[in-house]
C-alpha cells in the first residue's frame, strides 16, 4: 500500500505534518523536495494529522512537496552482501556500489528473552593491559568509553577493532568528523579488516536527526549476524550525539524536558540499543563499545549518566590514557579467575600501589618531604605510567602480568606488595631486590 | 454477558494511546488494541469525555488510527496460586521460559500465556469441614509447593462470613478444578479454586490488625544488620550512584536474607544482572532449608530494554505477589531495583498526557505513589493469629548520584531505613558502600544500643579528625585524635566492610556478628600504651591485618581460637591495665 500526499500542513524544526489515513505508526515515508529524496519516520499520530520526523531536515521543503508511505516501519539489508561496504545514516550506499534489498529485516526488533542469554564468560583480547589486566572486556559487554572532545577516543575503538578477535565489526558514526570517517576506513583497511566491516556513516556535515538512525541500523544488521552465530562487534561513536538529536526532535514536538533539556525517556530509548548487546544461548554474540563524549568532562551530565546506569561499566579516558580510577568493568570477575593464576593479585596489588603512589603525588605537591617509602612509590608510578598505562603499549595479556611483576620487582621487597607468600615464590623475579 | 465493550484508536504518540469510546469506561482497566491478528495489551489511565487514554505495555509500532480496542472489565491483575515460587516473569506476568520455549530468543509482542500452568496437578489436603465459617484469606487447606505449606485461601473478594457448603476431599486436583464452594451472607454461592486473581493495584487486606514492625530482618551483612538495621514488615532504600555496588548489595541480600521467600522485582535494569541471578540461584544451596535458592525466590523481571509501560506494572506485580504469601503466615522480602527506573516510566507517560510536570518533569503524584507503594509492606496478624511479614527495600538510582532529587527525597520521607551509598566509599573499594556518615534507620539493633551509638560516634570522629588533617597534615594533630582517627578506620576496616568475594566473610549470622561486635567495641573503649604516632599506626595496622584473617575464619573453628588468641595477646602487650577484659 503506497500512497503519495501532496498536503503538508505544518513545518516546525526537521518535523512535518501532514493529514493521511490509516498510516502505521513509526512508518516510514519518502520526502520528495525540490533538491532530493529524504526518509521520514512518523512519530505522532492524531486523528488524520501524521507528524513524521525529516531525515534529512526540513530546509527547503515546501509545503506542497510529495510524502510517499512505504507502509512499513524502517527496514535494512542485512547478511554477508553488506560485508566491505560503507551506508550513510539511512542505510543508502555511500562508496557508490549498489543498494542492497536481500535479507530485509525490521529495526528496532523486540528485546530477548532473558532466559535467553547466558552469562558471559569469554574474554575479549585487546592487547591493552590497562583493558586486558585491570578491567578485562567481555563477549557480550556493553561499554561506553568517557571521554571528553579531543581525546584519541577515535584511536582507541579502531585499535581495540583491529585487534580484537571477532567475525564482523560494525562502526556507527553519529555526527563522525569527516577527517576521523577518513581515520577509520584506511586503519581498517591496513590491518586488513577491511572486508569484514560494515559502516553507517552519519558525519557532521549532515542533518542532524539523521544519526537517530544510525545505532537502531547498525544493531539490526548485527542481530542478524549474531542469529547466525557470528561473534559481532560494534562501534557507535559519539553517543552524545545522538542523545542531542533526540533532545531536539522532542524539543520540537514540544515534549516537557527533564534534565538540561533532554527528554524524559532518555534513559529508555540509550537503554533500548545498549540492551541489544548480548550472548545467545546456542547462537553468537554482540559486543558494543561506544564512545560518549562528556561536555565539560562532567560525569553527571544527563548523557554519560543515564549511560552509566545501563551499560556494564566504562573505560574513563583521559589525558590520553586510560585512567584506572573511574573505569570499570563490571563483567571482569566472569573471566579474570580463569586466565592465569596470578591474574587478580597483579589486578588488585598495582592498582593499590598505584592509589597510595598518587597519594603520595599530592603530598610531594604539598611540600611534605619524601619518605624512602614515598621515593619506593614515585618510582613504581612512573614504570606504571610508562610501562602499563601508555596506549602504546601493546602486547597480550600474559607479557603483561609478566611485566607487572617485574615492575614490582624494580621497585618494591615482596613483602611491601601484601601479596600472598604462594604467589610471590611462583612470580617473583629472581633478579629483582 | 453483555457484548464486548468495543472502542477505535483516535491518537498515538509513543505508548501512550487515545481510544474513543460510546459506552462506559472504567479507570484503570484493560484494554486490548486489536492490530491485524496481534492483541496488545493496554491500560486506561485517562478518562476525559468519550475518550480514554491507555498506556500500551507493548511497542506501538505499526498501530493505525482506527485500529480497534476492546474493553475487558477487569484491572490489571496477577494469578495467585500453587507454582509462583521459582518462577521468572515479566512485569505482566508473563512466564518467561515457556515464553522462550514457544516463540524463541525474542519477547514477540502480542503474546500472553497463563501465569500459572492449569494442567498441573497439586495435591490437596482440606482444613476446613462442610458447615464450618470463614472469612476471606482464611485457609480452605493446603498444598506442598517447594519447602512450603502452600495455603489455599477463600478468595481476598468475598466479604462477611462465608458459610463451606462443599469441600474437596484430599487428593491431587489440577487448577481449573473447584475445591470449594461459599455461601455469602446473601446466600449466593462463590466456587473457589486453588488459584485466584487479584488487581495489582490494590492492596490485599484481608487480615486482622497491621502492627509495628520490631523483630530485626537478618540479612548477614554487618553494617546494616548491627548499624542500620531493617525489621521484618519494615521498608528501606539503597540510593547511590551508578558503580557504587546497589545491586550486587541487592543479590547479596537475596541470597543471605533470613527469610522465607524472596521476590526479586528487576525493574528497568540491565538484562545481564537478571541472567546471572536466574541462571545461577538454582545453583546455590539455601543452608536453611538445603534446597536451591530458587525454591524460596520469585523473579519479576522488566529489564531496561522492554516495554516502559510494563515497567510500572513489574513492582506492582511483585508487591501483590508478596502480599499473597505473607498472608499464608510466611516472612517475605521485596527487593526492587531500582524503583528510579519505575518514577521514571510514571515521568514518561506523564509528559505523554501532557500533565502540568513538578519538579524534573517527574508528576505531582510522585510522592503519593511511591508513599502508597511502601506502605504495602508491614508486619500483619492474621485471622488465625498467625504473623506474616512483607518487607520493602528498593535501590533508587539518582540522576548525577545527587540525593536531592525528587525520587531520592520523596521515598526518604516514607521508609523506615536509609542505607545512602556513596561513591567515595566504592571508590575506596570500601564495600558495601553504605557510608555510615549519611544512613539512619528508626529500626532497633540486635546489638546494645549503647555500643551501636558508641561505634557511631567513633566513626564522626575519626572522619572530622581526618578531614582536619587534610589541612594541618599529620604533624599538626595530637596523638589522642590520631588514635581515634585510627580506631574509627580500624572499625571500618574490620566491621562494616565485607568481602563479597571471600567464602566466609560474605556473610556474618547473628551470633557471630554480636560476639565480634563486643569484641571491637572493647577494642575501641580500651586506652593503649603506643608511644607515638608510627607506633600506633603500626598497632593498628597488625591489628587490623589479624582482623581480617578472623573475619575469614569459619566461625567457632581451630583458626577463628586461635586467631582469637592472638589478637588478644597483642592487644595486651599493649593495654594500659595490663589487664585486658574479656
Amino acid at each position: 500500500m503506497q500512497r503519495v500526499y501532496t498536503n503538508i500542513i505544518q513545518i516546525a524544526g526537521d518535523v512535518i505534518t501532514v493529514e493521511a489515513d490509516s498510516i502505521g505508526y513509526m512508518d516510514i515515508a519518502e520526502v520528495t523536495t525540490s533538491r532530493g529524496k529524504s526518509l521520514a519516520q512518523v512519530i505522532r499520530l492524531d486523528g488524520k494529522k501524521v507528524s513524521l520526523q525529516v531525515f534529512a531536515g526540513s530546509r527547503g521543503l515546501s509545503t506542497g512537496d510529495k510524502v510517499r508511505f512505504l507502509g512499513h516501519p524502517m527496514r535494512v539489508s542485512s547478511g554477508e552482501n553488506l560485508l566491505g561496504r560503507i551506508f550513510n545514516g539511512s542505510g543508502s550506499p555511500r562508496d557508490g556500489g549498489p543498494a542492497l534489498s536481500e535479507n530485509i529485516v525490521d529495526i528496532g526488533s523486540p528485546s530477548v528473552n532473558p532466559v535467553k542469554r547466558i552469562v558471559p564468560d569469554k574474554m575479549i583480547r585487546t592487547g591493552i593491559p590497562m583493558i586486558d589486566i585491570f578491567n578485562t572486556l567481555v563477549v557480550s559487554q556493553k561499554l561506553p568509553i568517557f571521554s571528553i572532545a579531543g581525546e584519541p577516543y577515535n584511536e582507541l575503538l579502531a585499535r581495540i577493532a583491529t585487534q580484537a578477535e571477532v567475525d564482523v565489526i560494525i562502526l556507527g558514526g553519529m555526527g563522525l568528523k569527516y577527517d576521523d570517517y577518513l581515520f577509520f576506513r584506511d586503519t581498517l583497511q591496513e590491518h586488513g579488516a577491511l572486508s569484514r566491516c560494515i559502516f553507517f556513516i552519519h558525519t557532521a556535515a549532515d542533518p542532524t536527526v539523521e544519526c537517530l538512525l544510525v545505532p537502531d541500523i547498525s544493531l539490526a544488521v548485527a542481530e542478524q549476524f549474531a542469529l547466525n552465530g557470528k561473534r559481532v562487534l560494534v562501534l557507535l561513536t559519539d553517543m552524545t550525539n545522538f542523545a542531542d538529536a533526540l533532545k531536539e526532535v522532542s524539543i520540537t514536538m514540544e515534549q516537557v524536558p527533564s534534565n538540561r533539556g533532554y527528554p524524559g525517556d532518555l534513559y529508555s530509548q540509550l537503554a533500548a540499543r545498549y540492551e541489544k548487546a548480548v550472548d545467545f544461548d546456542t547462537a553468537g554474540s554482540i559486543t558494543i563499545l561506544a564512545a560518549t563524549t562528556m561536555p565539560g568532562d562532567d560525569v553527571t551530565h544527563p548523557v554519560p549518566d543515564n549511560t552509566g546506569y545501563i551499560t556494564e561499566g566504562q573505560f574513563y579516558l583521559k589525558n590520553g590514557v586510560i585512567e584506572p580510577f573511574g573505569s570499570l568493568s563490571r563483567l571482569k570477575q566472569q573471566v579474570n579467575g580463569k586466565t592465569r593464576d596470578d591474574h587478580r593479585a597483579i589486578m588488585d596489588t598495582m592498582i593499590q600501589l598505584f592509589a597510595s603512589y598518587r597519594e603520595t603525588l599530592e603530598k610531594q605537591a604539598m611540600g611534605f618531604q619524601m619518605s624512602n617509602w614515598d621515593k619506593k612509590l614515585l618510582k613504581y608510578g612512573r614504570l606504571f605510567e610508562d610501562r602499563m598505562m601508555s596506549l602504546e603499549v601493546n602486547i597480550p595479556l600474559e607479557e603483561a602480568l609478566d611485566e607487572g611483576w617485574r615492575i614490582m620487582g624494580d621497585c618494591f621487597t615482596p613483602e611491601e606488595t601484601g601479596i600472598k607468600k604462594a604467589m610471590i615464590e611462583k612470580y617473583w623475579p629472581k633478579n629483582g631486590n | 454477558m453483555l457484548t464486548k465493550r468495543k472502542g477505535r484508536v483516535v491518537k498515538i504518540n509513543g505508548n501512550m494511546v487515545s481510544v474513543e469510546i460510546e459506552t462506559t469506561v472504567i479507570q484503570n482497566e484493560v484494554a486490548y488494541i486489536i492490530h491485524a491478528d496481534e492483541r496488545l495489551k493496554a491500560e486506561v489511565i485517562r478518562v476525559r469525555g468519550n475518550r480514554a487514554e491507555t498506556q500500551v505495555f507493548e511497542s506501538t509500532t505499526s498501530l493505525r488510527v482506527g485500529d480497534d480496542v476492546e474493553f475487558s472489565d477487569e484491572l490489571l491483575s496477577v494469578e495467585l496460586g500453587p507454582g509462583l515460587l521459582g518462577q521468572i516473569f515479566d512485569g505482566l506476568q508473563n512466564p518467561l521460559p515457556p515464553l522462550a520455549a514457544q516463540h524463541g530468543f525474542f519477547l514477540k509482542r502480542g503474546i500472553y500465556l497463563s501465569a500459572l500452568a492449569d494442567e498441573v496437578e497439586w495435591e490437596f489436603t482440606p482444613a476446613v469441614k462442610e458447615g464450618q465459617v470463614v472469612r476471606a484469606g482464611e485457609k480452605l487447606g493446603v498444598v506442598p509447593e517447594k519447602i512450603f505449606k502452600h495455603a489455599i485461601m477463600a478468595p481476598f473478594y468475598l466479604r462477611g462470613p462465608l458459610e463451606v457448603v462443599h469441600i474437596a476431599k484430599f487428593g491431587r486436583y489440577d487448577l481449573k478444578h473447584p475445591i470449594a464452594k461459599l455461601k455469602d451472607n446473601e446466600g449466593r454461592l462463590h466456587e473457589a479454586y486453588m488459584k485466584q486473581s487479584w488487581p495489582v493495584k490494590i492492596p490485599i487486606t484481608a487480615y486482622a490488625e497491621k502492627l509495628k514492625p520490631t523483630e530485626p530482618l537478618v540479612t548477614k551483612m554487618r553494617v546494616i544488620d548491627s548499624l542500620f538495621p531493617v525489621a521484618r514488615g519494615g521498608t528501606y532504600c539503597i540510593p547511590g550512584p551508578f558503580g557504587a555496588g546497589k545491586t550486587v548489595l541487592q543479590q547479596l541480600t537475596s541470597r543471605h536474607a533470613e527469610i522465607d521467600v524472596v521476590i526479586i522485582a528487576a525493574c528497568g535494569e540491565r538484562a545481564g544482572e537478571v541472567v546471572e541471578t536466574l541462571k545461577t540461584f538454582p545453583e546455590i544451596t539455601d543452608p536453611r532449608t538445603g534446597k536451591p535458592l530458587s525454591d524460596r525466590t520469585v523473579i519479576i523481571c522488566n529489564t531496561s530494554s522492554m516495554p516502559v509501560a510494563a515497567r510500572e506494572s513489574s513492582v506492582y506485580t511483585a508487591v501483590t505477589i508478596a502480599e499473597y504469601y505473607r498472608q499464608m503466615g510466611l516472612n517475605v522480602l521485596l527487593l526492587a531495583d531500582s524503583t528510579s527506573r519505575w518514577a521514571q516510566a510514571m515521568r514518561e507517560m506523564s509528559g505523554r498526557l501532557e500533565e502540568i510536570p513538578g519538579e524534573e518533569a517527574f508528576p505531582a503524584y510522585l510522592e503519593s505513589r511511591i508513599a502508597s507503594f511502601y506502605e504495602r509492606a508491614g508486619l500483619v496478624k492474621l485471622y488465625d493469629g498467625s504473623l506474616g511479614s512483607v518487607t520493602i527495600g528498593g535501590t533508587v538510582s539518582p540522576a548525577g548520584g545527587n540525593f536531592e532529587e525528587p525520587v531520592t527525597q520523596a521515598t526518604l520521607k516514607v521508609v523506615g531505613a536509609f542505607h545512602g551509598l556513596s561513591r567515595e566509599r566504592s571508590d575506596a573499594r570500601r564495600y558495601p558502600a553504605i557510608d555510615p556518615l549519611i544512613s539512619w534507620t528508626k529500626y532497633k539493633s540486635f546489638i546494645d544500643e549503647h555500643k551501636v551509638e558508641r561505634g557511631h560516634r567513633i566513626l564522626r570522629k575519626s572522619n572530622d579528625v581526618a578531614q582536619m588533617m587534610k589541612v594541618i597534615g599529620e604533624e599538626g594533630t595530637s596523638l589522642a585524635d590520631y588514635i581515634d582517627y585510627l580506631k574509627g578506620e580500624f572499625f571500618d576496616f574490620v566491621y562494616l566492610q565485607q568481602n563479597a568475594f571471600d567464602a566466609v566473610d560474605e556473610a556474618t549470622q547473628m551470633e557471630r556478628q554480636k560476639y565480634i561486635y563486643d569484641f571491637i567495641h572493647n577494642i575501641l573503649e580500651s586506652e593503649f600504651e603506643l608511644e607515638d604516632k608510627e607506633k600506633a599506626l603500626h598497632f593498628f595496622q597488625s591489628l587490623r591485618q589479624l582482623l581480617r584473617g578472623w573475619n575469614s575464619a569459619a566461625w567457632k573453628s581451630k583458626e577463628f581460637e586461635s586467631i582469637e588468641k592472638e589478637i588478644s595477646a597483642l592487644l595486651s602487650s599493649k593495654s594500659k591495665e595490663n589487664k585486658e577484659e574479656k
